[in-house]
């Protein structure tokens, strides 16, 4: 191969690369090894985890232990949708390209707005990505206006991402685990260029958009919900509301935990913002023959065409979770979503009445929830959550780790993987931590 | 039966999957346009959607009985939703079926060569799928405590080291999702940087040859582009590049290899130009690929750098991701990398290291996202790493840039006439060919080579970029393509040229054997139909 090169070296090829920037040694990492060691050295480093296959786990805070069904194994580790890059050319990805299309049908649909599109990277930077949008949508508008009932993970996403904006975050108060309806009325002006909250919020709340919506647009505000697209099965939809912008985490849609990713965000707004969309969007069309097809299409929004004028800088997003959500989405069907949605609120409320009957453990609050709650324990939350696990019960997430006044508060999520009796089993183990806890700190 | 059939053999054996479909004939040697014969009733079908394909009343999905006392009234009926969503009604089966045959209309790299210049294309080794499947991965909540977390806090910790070693920049963060992400939080530091010192700088660099995502990048990071040019043998514009620094300047943002494949010799002047106005130098790291184990841009001079998991180390690119987008920093940015970071902390007890997440970084940009970053591409790129260690990963670049500079020559052989490089040089990992020669003797434009190669199987190279190359062809065929493959290549393009010679239209009409032909693309921007009407 030399030879048709003309080179007479491997040396030669590198002779552009200036002598002193050369590494000249080899780099300071272990010699490669078989396939076999490869494996049982990672094999060895996963068995050090504690997975919800290990203990009893009742976290959740953004991402859940539900169940992922084994067709979605089988057609995620189909060559033809795992290694194909972006869909540059559509005559020979019709099937990626048409699983964009009925995925974006299915967040439509979820989320009750008519355009969607195909993933973004995950929620948060969801989230910051439609404050974006806001902000090319009303530039003149500089205040953003943020729950604090919005994902920690998400408020700090949008803060960090924003820094080069203009725009200035301000933070609405809970009131009973709610977002402050009065406190909204009170920030809002014509200053004002999104509100950003969340559906069910990060204590659980079922917030009530009814109230919280107009208020935001009356006053001119783009409003941007995060929201749950597993609860969307039994709550009334987003778009139903006149929210402009929903976003949300799309793990618990057939994705796996993967200690935090890769998952998908999902993005869904109204048509008037359809131009000013982030990310890929696959549209249905023909070819010459007059035969069906799908293209991603609205190129001209996207940073490989637009550059610097780009809607985002986007560029690989997660098509391939974006394909496990649509599958999950197909096995759970029409009646699926409503059935899980319902167990996961009965059972939820089954959970929050069995620890609120647990000596020193009180409900945070007394909002409607769908599958996560909070409490309050009358004992140090980490010494708690420490006994359970020792007990092989994860009770779920101290909340003080992200939200300083809740700093005794827990935040359990109850999925269908979750029956009775693990309930059951939460309520004693989490009893019986905490009855040792303040028998160690005398009153 | 003729030559032409045996040269397209390698390419027409690995396509099976995608031209396999009974009643579509490839396209005759000798002159005759190909046809199309006949549909197959399959073949209509699978353009309908699982929408289409529902049922009232089937399903899938067996619910968990509910074992708890039925409550009402759980949530005010203000908030409920009043009809279900319209999802598709499907039993198990005819989901199955309906992907199967969805995946059959995707060409893949695992059927066939796939040349997409800077997207890094290599092969995707099928242990990283079940070690990142194992339950000890998958089944990890990202909000576990560290203490049982401490198997994926080491893997952590230990590829931000090996990638700090590739870079030659000592700090890394896995956090961001993919390379644009990786941009945004590199163009971020520099902000946080020079905020720091009490400079407020407008302005980034980006090459006329840049990646879109470099000037999109700037914009939402709030500040100004700024272009650099290109001199004549594809380098920055050195001239240029002094002209437009001032203390005004935060950063350049550069690829090298570039997106024309070539390795920018002035390296070590630019990078003393931009540091000499106080600026930052930030590393695109899409060509990565190139220079492993040879030079490190930490040794090139510069500050930031990202990596995309999904091209240099192996992450399966999923149709559109997901992706990794991790970077390294030098010492004078670590301070500001977004958290919470891996850390290892020695006890000094005679105990063992423990892996924690430190939130405790009063300078960091703070996050880009939630939770700890993609560690599913984590665990795939760490046994990639593992797997070919030190000599191996050096061996990998500079297979690279042996395939590249061998492909570039056999089509100088095969068709240097009508497709010649665009720079005449050594290429590094990839390397553009400019069809302007090809478009006036011809007739056909790049975009019509590329619609032709689909026949044969092949997934064409990336076309009309970068953007300064008339009618450019960017072809990157990695180090996992064999010569054999590279030459069929090499042979089908020569092939295609000449079948355009005696009929252009053969060409401009392609493809033919495709699940579908050429769409309208102009059509679907004008009238968008982005979902399924219910």
């Amino acid at each position: 191969m030399l030879a048709a090169i003309g080179a007479e070296s491997i040396d030669e090829l590198f002779a552009d690369v200036p002598e002193g920037v050369r590494l000249g040694r080899p780099l300071d990492l272990p010699e490669g090894k078989p396939e076999q060691e490869v494996y049982r050295y990672l094999r060895d480093l996963a068995a050090l985890n504690v997975t919800t296959e290990d203990e009893v786990s009742f976290l959740g805070a953004g991402m859940y232990d539900h169940y992922v069904p084994a067709l979605i194994d089988s057609i995620l580790s189909r060559s033809e949708f795992l290694t194909p890059y972006t869909p540059y050319q559509p005559e020979i990805s019709q099937g990626g390209l048409q699983v964009m299309f009925e995925y974006q049908t299915a967040i439509s649909e979820l989320t009750g707005l008519p355009v969607s599109n195909a993933s973004v990277y995950e929620g948060p930077s969801a989230v910051a990505a439609a404050g974006y949008l806001a902000k090319l949508h009303q530039p003149a508008r500089t205040r953003f206006l943020v729950s604090r009932g919005l994902h920690p993970h998400s408020r700090e996403t949008l803060a960090s991402t924003s820094v080069g904006w203009g725009t200035a975050i301000e933070e609405l108060a809970l009131a009973d685990g709610a977002t402050d309806a009065d406190a909204l009325e009170q920030a809002l002006g014509d200053d004002v260029s999104a509100v950003f909250l969340q559906y069910p919020n990060f204590l659980g709340t079922v917030e009530d958009l009814d109230v919280l919506v107009p208020a935001a647009k009356a006053a001119g505000a783009l409003v941007i919900v995060q929201c749950d697209p597993l609860a969307l099965g039994i709550l009334r939809p987003p778009g139903d509301f006149g929210v402009d912008v929903a976003v949300g985490e799309g793990q618990t849609l057939g994705n796996r935990l993967d200690f935090g990713g890769p998952s998908f965000g999902f993005f869904a707004s109204h048509q008037a913002y359809l131009r000013r969309m982030p990310g890929r969007i696959a549209g249905e069309t023909t070819d010459v023959d007059g035969r069906r097809g799908f293209v991603l299409t609205l190129q001209t929004r996207e940073q490989h065409i637009r550059r610097e004028k780009a809607t985002h800088n986007i560029c690989t997003a997660q098509a391939l979770n974006a394909l496990a959500g649509v599958i999950y989405l197909s096995w759970l069907g029409r009646a699926g979503l409503v059935e899980l949605g319902e167990l996961m609120l009965q059972r939820t409320a089954y959970a929050r009445a069995a620890l609120a009957a647990v000596d020193g453990v009180e409900p945070l609050h007394s909002q409607p929830v769908v599958r996560e709650f909070a409490v309050t324990l009358d004992a140090d939350v980490d010494a708690v959550v420490e006994r359970c696990a020792a007990e092989g019960v994860n009770p779920g997430y101290a909340l003080g780790r992200d939200l300083p006044e809740f700093e005794h508060g827990l935040l359990v999520a109850i999925t269908e993987q979750r029956s009775k009796a693990d309930i059951d089993r939460l309520a004693r183990t989490l009893g019986a931590a905490v009855a040792a806890e303040r028998k160690q700190v005398p009153a | 039966m003729t030559k032409h059939e045996d040269r397209a053999e390698p390419a027409a054996a690995a396509s099976t999957s995608l031209h396999a479909d009974p009643g579509v004939e490839r396209g005759q040697p000798d002159g005759d346009r190909p046809v199309r014969l006949t549909e197959t009733a399959q073949q209509r079908d699978r353009a309908r959607t699982i929408s289409e394909k529902s049922q009232p009343g089937r399903r899938a999905f067996v619910a968990p009985a509910l074992d708890v006392p039925e409550q009402a009234g759980l949530l005010p009926d203000h908030l409920r939703r009043s009809e279900p969503a319209r999802l598709p009604e499907l039993a198990e089966p005819e989901i199955v079926r309906h992907y199967n045959r969805l995946s059959k209309r995707n060409f893949d790299l695992d059927t066939g060569f796939y040349p997409l210049g800077s997207c890094t294309m290599k092969h995707n080794p099928k242990l990283h799928e079940r070690v990142a499947a194992l339950p000890g991965h998958a089944r990890l909540h990202p909000l576990q405590h560290p203490r049982r977390a401490q198997g994926a806090l080491r893997l952590m910790w230990e590829l931000q080291n090996a990638l700090g070693e590739v870079a030659g920049l000592p700090h890394v963060s896995l956090q961001p999702s993919a390379g644009s992400h990786g941009e945004l939080a590199g163009v971020l530091l520099t902000r946080a940087y020079h905020e720091e010192r009490g400079e407020r700088r407008t302005k980034v660099l980006t090459p006329d040859t840049a990646h879109g995502t470099n000037p999109a990048t700037v914009t939402m990071a709030g500040f100004e582009v700024v272009k650099v040019g290109t001199d004549d043998r594809g380098g920055v514009d050195v001239e240029d590049l002094k002209a437009k620094t001032s203390d005004e300047v935060a950063c350049l943002m550069l690829t090298n290899p570039n997106t024309l494949g070539l390795f920018d010799p002035a390296i070590e002047e630019i990078a003393h130009v931009v540091h000499d106005a106080g600026a930052t130098l930030y590393y695109d790291g899409a060509n990565l690929n190139a220079v492993m184990g040879r030079t490190r841009p930490g040794d090139m001079g510069f500050d930031i750098v990202h990596f995309n998991l999904h091209k240099t180390f192996t992450q399966p690119h999923g149709g559109g991701g997901p992706g990794a987008g991790p970077i390294a920093v030098s010492e004078r940015i670590e301070p500001f990398i977004p958290r919470p970071q891996v850390v290892r902390r020695e006890p000094g007890n005679g105990a063992g290291p423990t892996y924690e997440l430190d939130y405790d970084r009063p300078r960091s940009i703070g996050r880009l996202r939630g939770f700890q970053g993609n560690f599913g591409v984590f665990v795939r790129s760490y046994a990639y790493i593992l797997s070919l260690g030190s000599d191996g990963l050096q061996e990998a670049s500079e297979t690279a840039v042996l395939n590249a500079n061998y492909l570039m020559a056999r089509l100088a052989e095969t068709a240097g006439e009508h497709l010649p490089p665009a720079y005449d040089r050594t290429c590094m990992h990839e390397f553009v060919l400019t069809g302007g020669p090809m478009k006036r003797a011809l007739g056909i434009r790049t975009l019509d080579l590329a619609k032709r190669l689909l026949d044969y199987g092949f997934h064409p190279p990336t076309v009309y970029f970068p953007l300064l190359v008339e009618e450019a062809l960017l072809i990157e065929p990695t180090e996992t393509e064999t010569r054999e493959t590279l030459d069929a290549f090499a042979e089908v393009i020569a092939e295609i040229l000449a079948e355009a010679a005696r009929d252009p239209d053969a060409a401009r009409s392609a493809p033919y054997t495709t699940p579908v032909r050429r769409l309208d693309e102009a059509g679907a921007a004008k009238r968008p139909v982005i979902r399924q009407a219910l």
